[in-house]
C-alpha cells in the first residue's frame, strides 16, 4: 500500500486516490456494508439448520449449538411438499430457457446487425417497439395466448413464451455491431457464408459476452415468479419459487423447513455467481448497456 | 423468380471464387433477404406469436365482457365499458398511487446507493473484487427468497426478529413492520428488500462507466485548481456518467413497474399496498377471471408506461446519448 501511495502523482486528482485516512474510512464503510449485505444470507443459513424452537426463542442466537442437519432430509422426504419436483422443474425451465434464448437472440441479433437486407431497419423497429412495454405487463395477454394453446401447467407454457426476449435480441445486435468487421470479412473472402462466418468466427470469439447473456437469462429464469405462478396451476408444475411462495403464504411448512427450502433454492445460483461472476461483470460492462 | 436468380448468380460466384475483396450482395436481392430471414425468422415468428398477437388479442378482449373465456361471443361486446369501469375503479387508481409512492422511494434510492457503492469501490484498491462480489451477490437471490427472509426473520414484527432484536439493544419498543397497515413501516421493508437485490447490478454498470472516464480530465482539473472530491464529482464524474445514469434510471423505473413478487409474498392482496400488477393479477386470474377488464387494465398500464418512457427519454436526452 505505502509503496503505491509514494509513487502517486498529485494527491487526489482522480477518484482512485486519496489520503491514507480517507482510504481507511472507505475501507471501514465497505466493511460495514459487507456485513449488512451478508445478513440475509447468514439468516438463511442459521435458520436452515436450527429447530423451530431455537428460531423463535427469546434472546439472540448466532448459530444453533446443535445444528439440525436432518432438516434437509426432512424437507425432501415430506410427501406434502413437492420440493424435489419443483427444483427439477426450475432446472429444466432455466436450462432450456437459457439455451433457447441464446440461440434465438444471438442469431436474430446478428441478422439485424450484419445482414444488409433493405428492410432490416424496419424489422429492427418491430423488435425495438417491444422494449417499450415491460414483459410482465403483458402477462394477461400472454396468459390468454398460452391458455388457448392448452399449455397451462406445462413446460411448454413455462418456457416457450419467455424465449423471445426483445431485450436480449437488442443487446446481441448492439454487441455484434461492435464486433470487429475485419474478422468476418476475411472469413467471407475465404468463401464462408454469413451463416458460416457467424458460427465459425463470430460465436467462438464472443465467449464472455455469451456467458454474460447466459448467466443473466439463467438467473432471470430461475428467479422468475409471476409467470410460473400464472402458468403453474397444479403443484407438479410449480417451479421452486412458486413452491416457496406457497409454503410462505399458506404456512404449510415449519419455519425451519421454510429456510431450508430457501437455502436449497438459492444454492445453485450462488454457485453460478461465484464461478461465473468474472464473465458476468465483463459481459455486463461490454454489452452496450453503457447507453 | 428467374430474374432474381440472375441477379444473385454473379454474387455467388464472386463469393465462392473470392476474386473481389469484399463479396457484396445486392441489398434487395432475394438471397440477402433469405439470409436475413433464416437468421431472424425464428425469433421474429416467436415475437409475433407471443408478444404481438397476444397484445392485439388482448386489445380485442378488452372490448368484450370476457369472464372465464378467451373467445367472447359478439353479443358480449361492451365497447369502452371495461376501460370506463377500470378508470372509475378506486382500487385500480389506488394501485397506480401505490406504484407512484413506491417509485418515488425506489428510483432515487436505488440510483444513489448503486452510484455510491460504485464510487466507493472505485476508490479502494484492497480486496476490490471481494467487495464487488459481496454487493453483487444479492442479485442471485430471488424476490421470493428475499421476501421470505424479510418477512419471517428480519422484519417479522415479534421479539425474536432481527430488526426488533437490534431495536431492543437501544431500548426501543418492538415495531410491527409489515403487520401495520398504515405507513411508513411496510414501505421500509419493501424498499430495503428491493435495494438489497438491485443495487449491486447497477453498481456494476456504474463501475464500468467510471473506468471509461479519461484520467486526463481529473489531471486537468487538478492543474486548474479544482478540489478533488465534491468539485470533481459534480463537474467531471457526474457529467461523464450521463449516458449510463440515464440508462440506469430507465432500467430502475421499468423494473419498478413490474413490481409484484415482493408485494405478493410480503403483504398479499391488501388494498393499502397493492401495485398495479397485483391488481391485474387478481382481476384477470383471481376468482373473477375477468379477462376483459384485466386486458383493459393491462393496456392502460402499457400506455402509461410507453408515454412515461418516451417523455423520460425526451427529457433526459436518451436519444442523444445513444447516438454518440
Amino acid at each position: 500500500m505505502s509503496h503505491t501511495t509514494a509513487r502517486r502523482k498529485p494527491v487526489g486528482y482522480r477518484p482512485g486516490a486519496g489520503t491514507k485516512g480517507a482510504n481507511a474510512a472507505v475501507l471501514i464503510v465497505l466493511a460495514v456494508l459487507t456485513v449488512l449485505f451478508l445478513i440475509p444470507f447468514y439468516l438463511i443459513l442459521r435458520n436452515a439448520f436450527a429447530t423451530d424452537a431455537e428460531i423463535t426463542a427469546p434472546g439472540w442466537m448466532w448459530f444453533s449449538p446443535d445444528p439440525a442437519w436432518d432438516n434437509l432430509s426432512r424437507l425432501f422426504n415430506d410427501p406434502a411438499v413437492p420440493m424435489a419436483r419443483s427444483l427439477l422443474n426450475s432446472a429444466i425451465v432455466a436450462v432450456l430457457t437459457t439455451v433457447g434464448t441464446l440461440f434465438l437472440c444471438t442469431t436474430a441479433g446478428y441478422g439485424l446487425a450484419r445482414v444488409p437486407w433493405r428492410h432490416a431497419n424496419k424489422v429492427f423497429y418491430v423488435v425495438l417497439a417491444t422494449l417499450m412495454i415491460p414483459g410482465a405487463i403483458t402477462f394477461v395477454p400472454s396468459f390468454v395466448m398460452v391458455s388457448s394453446l392448452g399449455w397451462l401447467s406445462d413446460y411448454r407454457g413455462l418456457i416457450i413464451p419467455g424465449l423471445f426476449s426483445g431485450f436480449a435480441a437488442f443487446l446481441c445486435r448492439q454487441y455484434f455491431l461492435g464486433f470487429p468487421r475485419e474478422l468476418e470479412e476475411a472469413a467471407r473472402v475465404d468463401g464462408l457464408t454469413y451463416w458460416g462466418a457467424f458460427w465459425r468466427i463470430v460465436i467462438p470469439n464472443s465467449g464472455s459476452f455469451l456467458a454474460a447473456i447466459a448467466v443473466i437469462t439463467f438467473v432471470g429464469a430461475w428467479n422468475s415468479f409471476l409467470w410460473p405462478l400464472v402458468i403453474g396451476r397444479s403443484s407438479d408444475s410449480w417451479t421452486v419459487q412458486v413452491a416457496l411462495s406457497t409454503f410462505l403464504t399458506a404456512q404449510t411448512v415449519s419455519l425451519s423447513q421454510l429456510f431450508t427450502a430457501a437455502l436449497v433454492a438459492i444454492l445453485p445460483l450462488v454457485f453460478v455467481f461465484l464461478f461465473l461472476q468474472r464473465f458476468l461483470v465483463q459481459g455486463v460492462a461490454q454489452t452496450g448497456l453503457k447507453g | 423468380m428467374a430474374v432474381s436468380t440472375e441477379t444473385a448468380a454473379p454474387d455467388a460466384e464472386a463469393g465462392a471464387g473470392g476474386r473481389t475483396p469484399r463479396p457484396r450482395r445486392r441489398k434487395g436481392g432475394w438471397r440477402t433477404a433469405l439470409t436475413f430471414w433464416y437468421f431472424t425468422g425464428p425469433f421474429l415468428i416467436g415475437l409475433l406469436v407471443f408478444t404481438y398477437i397476444p397484445l392485439f388479442w388482448s386489445a380485442y378482449l378488452s372490448f368484450f365482457d370476457a369472464r372465464n373465456t378467451v373467445a367472447p361471443l359478439p353479443e358480449d361486446f361492451v365497447g369502452f365499458g371495461n376501460y370506463v369501469r377500470m378508470l372509475q375503479d378506486a382500487a385500480f387508481i389506488d394501485s397506480l398511487a401505490t406504484f407512484t409512492v413506491f417509485a418515488a422511494f425506489v428510483v432515487p434510492l436505488t440510483f444513489a446507493c448503486s452510484l455510491a457503492l460504485a464510487l466507493l469501490l472505485n476508490r479502494v484498491r484492497l480486496m476490490r473484487a471481494f467487495f464487488r462480489s459481496v454487493f453483487f451477490l444479492p442479485f442471485a437471490c430471488s424476490y421470493v427468497v428475499a421476501s421470505l427472509v424479510w418477512k419471517m426473520s428480519i422484519f417479522n414484527g415479534v421479539r425474536y426478529g432481527m430488526a426488533n432484536s437490534v431495536l431492543d439493544l437501544f431500548g426501543i419498543e418492538d415495531v410491527p413492520w409489515l403487520f401495520d397497515p398504515s405507513p411508513p413501516w411496510y414501505w421500509l421493508v419493501i424498499v430495503s428488500l428491493r435495494l438489497w437485490i438491485q443495487c449491486g447490478f447497477y453498481m456494476i454498470l456504474f463501475i464500468a462507466a467510471l473506468q471509461q472516464i479519461p484520467e486526463h480530465l481529473y489531471e486537468a482539473a487538478y492543474v486548474d485548481g479544482a478540489k478533488p472530491g465534491r468539485q470533481t464529482f459534480w463537474h467531471i464524474t457526474l457529467p461523464q456518467l450521463r449516458a449510463t445514469s440515464v440508462a440506469v434510471l430507465m432500467l430502475i423505473l421499468i423494473a419498478a413497474y413490474q413490481a409484484f413478487d415482493e408485494f405478493y409474498n410480503l403483504i398479499g392482496n391488501q388494498a393499502y399496498a397493492r401495485p398495479p400488477l397485483m391488481y391485474l393479477y387478481t382481476t384477470a386470474l383471481g376468482t373473477q377471471q375477468d379477462l376483459g377488464r384485466g386486458s383493459a387494465g393491462a393496456l392502460i398500464l402499457a400506455l402509461i408506461i410507453a408515454i412515461v418512457t418516451v417523455l423520460q427519454g425526451r427529457f433526459l436526452g436518451f436519444g442523444n446519448a445513444e447516438e454518440k
